[in-house]
């Protein structure tokens, strides 16, 4: 009888230390996809992290049939922050994939952890890693090289001979100088002058003067969202007559509010969602970028799709087509899974998505190619496609 | 490359460099005059520059600003506080005078808002109702705050402003949004002084700036309340042995810096985007001046802020990537300075 009964109590001990281990590892245990997205929803970012944000609301529910878990966290700007937010997500949560972050030093942040817990990882932003470096990371976004290359061939087609740069004193900044003075000598491009300003600035007369001084037959802007205006308009209200490019940091619809007549006539390289309906039929996005604009605006209101968004649109789209395949080999959650999906992010080519075509291979995880950018032209207060 | 300096750039940049003087020089201003009545290092004073200017904004684009809410609630706020820790507070009289003050003030400025929001009356009504919203601002953060550290150290209380600065830039981002706005300038007139071309919009800055250092001057010259702010600023405790309510100088003192604040924003909301949170670096341009000035006098303070003004100008013109460097670097010197000059006492005060 004692026997009995002890037996029956141990019995009843293990069921309940086998359920209070269920319920201690939420998620994980279900078989469910976790999906973390880290974005700037505060801080200094935010004007491009929020869009990112708003689009997780489109998120699919499921792919492949497995139920996606998306916890979204905010790294307010700050690379530490992003830092702690992405173990978290890895070591608690026992995320499948990463996404994120839209900030440049927080996105660089994020796929060191990735790389350090062999997570996959699709950054929001266009990257540079050092080579090795980037093995777990894939990008979203343009590469600044690719675009940099559009806005190039576009001057070189304009009879373009000098150009004057004015950008951010940060790693955006940085980027684009060093693309422009890396392929402008084979364009017969030169570049005449170098300046840069701050987000915050609340003047950059002194940059701008220097900037006439040198007579560029052209200037590109290496800013992004309403910043970027300023130098545009106060090389307008200088008198600057020659054609302003910007980057597409700045293909925003609050761009145009903020900069009004002063940037009309500004060509751009932009995602093509960005001119969704003025793509021609023939393009693949097609599809995909006005399914996104019209889900996206329907929700938000009229004219508020931004590319952070699209990217992280994207990336489902990109999770739709490699998840099936992991799933052949491996159980969501393990280690095996993690690894089948940056192995089909490797394999799988023609991914279609809303801002272009992703083709990842082991040399290349930016993975776009030209259909992955269109030029825009402002012309009355609204986006134009540049044929 | 080399700069080509002529006299017309130098007359552009001494001219953009004394224009953005102009306003780091409201923020010295309003930091000292802070810091003298109640040795608050106030961090938050840009908060209230940007609020100025995209409350400005809000006006325009005819949405009620979200900050005349905020004068409402931290105002009923205010109330509470007050009602809850002193019991003199609720005797009938001293409500219903608290109350008015404390939620009227604001109530009234916010209906006024709702009327005028949608109606698109111009800088003549909007500006006057955007600088009322903010001022209000003041003394509710300074009696919820501050008072209750009134006798804390100068570290505790700088403490307390760096969590009203958080606070503040996390609601700005609330209300406004990410993204920037620029205001309709005042004046688009540009006049031509032999070289140089002068903005009408610089010209405002200048003489609003100018305005109030004579008004500021006159105030602590002339007025009893201004005398007994400077007396509160000399020596709290003999102030308040003779009689002169030192908790009121610290409200007066915060709408006032907080009516300065927005006053600026005001003024730089038209020739540059104002974010939610570019008060922080504007405000730390005004600090450097501030500090140069030793924190306790207002020529001094003036004077560094046009300095400060004039070197980021020309700073900007050489060397654009070290332009903040350079001008944070001022304060080195003058810190030495004044650490060999003035003798070391180890005390709070």
């Amino acid at each position: 009888m004692t026997e009995r009964r002890s037996f029956s109590r141990t019995r009843l001990r293990r069921t309940l230390l086998a359920a209070a281990a269920l319920l201690a590892v939420p998620g994980a245990a279900l078989a469910d996809i976790t999906v973390g997205l880290i974005v700037p929803a505060t801080g200094s970012t935010a004007a491009i992290g929020i869009p990112a944000k708003n689009t997780a609301a489109l998120f699919p529910e499921e792919i492949g049939g497995e139920k996606i878990r998306l916890l979204v966290v905010d790294d307010a700007s700050d690379p530490t922050q992003a830092t702690t937010q992405a173990r978290r997500l890895v070591t608690e949560e026992n995320a499948d994939v990463l996404l994120g972050s839209v900030m440049t030093g927080a996105a660089i942040a994020v796929a060191g952890v990735a790389r350090e817990n062999a997570v996959p990882h699709l950054a929001l932003s266009p990257i540079d890693l050092p080579a090795g470096k980037d093995e777990w990371t894939f990008r979203m976004p343009q590469n600044v090289t690719l675009m940099a290359m559009a806005v190039i061939d576009h001057m070189k087609k304009n009879n373009v001979k000098t150009v004057g740069f004015i950008g951010f004193a940060d790693a955006w900044g940085d980027f684009w100088l060093r693309d422009l003075k890396t392929l402008a000598p084979s364009a017969g491009l030169k570049v005449v002058a170098e300046e840069r300003f701050a987000r915050a600035d609340t003047s950059v007369t002194g940059q701008v003067l220097k900037l006439l001084a040198a007579r560029p037959d052209a200037v590109l802007v290496g800013g992004s969202g309403t910043a970027s205006a300023l130098p545009h308009i106060t090389l307008r209200e200088r008198g600057y007559k020659g054609p302003i490019y910007q980057t597409h940091g700045s293909v925003t619809q609050d761009f145009i509010r903020i900069g009004g007549a002063a940037v009309e006539g500004a060509v751009l390289p932009s995602g093509p969602v960005m001119v969704a309906e003025q793509l021609p039929e023939s393009t693949p996005m097609r599809p995909l970028a006005l399914e996104y604009v019209t889900k996206y605006e329907a929700k938000y209101g009229p004219q508020t799709r931004a590319q952070f968004g699209a990217h992280v649109w994207d990336a489902a789209q990109v999770l739709k087509r490699v998840v099936p395949v992991a799933l052949k080999t491996a159980k969501p959650g393990t280690k095996e899974f993690r690894t089948a999906l940056r192995d089909a992010l490797e394999s799988e080519r023609e991914i279609v998505a809303s801002q272009g075509v992703f083709n990842y291979t082991k040399d290349d995880h930016f993975g776009l190619d030209y259909r992955g950018y269109v030029l825009l032209k402002v012309e009355n207060g609204t986006w134009n496609l540049v044929k | 490359m080399e700069a080509v300096l002529d006299s017309t750039i130098v007359l552009f940049l001494a001219q953009d460099g004394v224009t953005n003087g102009a306003v780091y020089a409201l923020l010295a201003l309003s930091l000292v005059l802070v810091f003298t009545i109640t040795r608050v290092i106030f961090i938050p004073q840009g908060e209230f520059v940007a609020y100025g200017a995209l409350t400005l904004a809000a006006f325009e684009r005819g949405v009620i600003p979200p900050t005349a809410l905020l004068a409402v609630g931290l105002g009923v706020a205010a109330l509470l506080d007050d009602l809850i820790r002193d019991p003199a507070a609720r005797r009938p009289a001293r409500l219903v005078r608290g109350a008015a003050v404390s939620i009227g003030a604001p109530l009234a400025v916010l209906a006024a808002a709702a009327v005028a929001a949608p109606r698109h009356w111009g800088p003549a009504v909007e500006v006057p109702l955007t600088l009322a919203a903010v001022a209000l601002l003041g003394p509710s953060l300074y009696r919820l705050v501050y008072r209750p550290l009134a006798e804390a150290s100068v570290l505790v209380l700088l403490i307390a402003s760096v969590g009203v600065h958080l606070a503040l830039v996390g609601l700005g981002l609330l209300f406004f949004g990410a993204e920037g706005f620029r205001t309709a300038p005042l004046s688009t007139a540009t006049y031509d002084i032999g070289p140089a071309m002068v903005t009408g919009q610089s010209l405002w800055v200048l003489g609003v700036t100018a305005a109030l250092i004579v008004a500021l001057w006159a105030f602590f010259g002339h007025t009893l309340t201004g005398k007994a702010l400077q007396a509160t600023a000399v020596n709290r405790l003999g102030a308040r042995l003779v009689g002169i309510p030192t908790a009121s100088a610290g409200q007066i003192a915060f709408t006032m810096a907080a009516f300065i604040g927005a006053l600026s924003g005001v003024l730089i909301a038209p020739v540059t985007t104002v974010f939610y949170d570019t008060g922080f670096l504007t405000g730390l341009k005004g600090f450097v001046a501030a500090i140069i000035g030793g924190l306790v006098s207002f020529p001094l303070g003036a004077a560094a802020a046009v300095l400060v003004g004039l070197v980021e100008a020309f700073a900007s013109f050489w060397a654009s990537s070290f332009k903040e460097v350079i001008v944070f670097t001022i304060i080195i010197p003058v810190l030495l300075w004044r650490s060999i000059r003035t003798v070391h006492v180890e005390d709070e005060e």
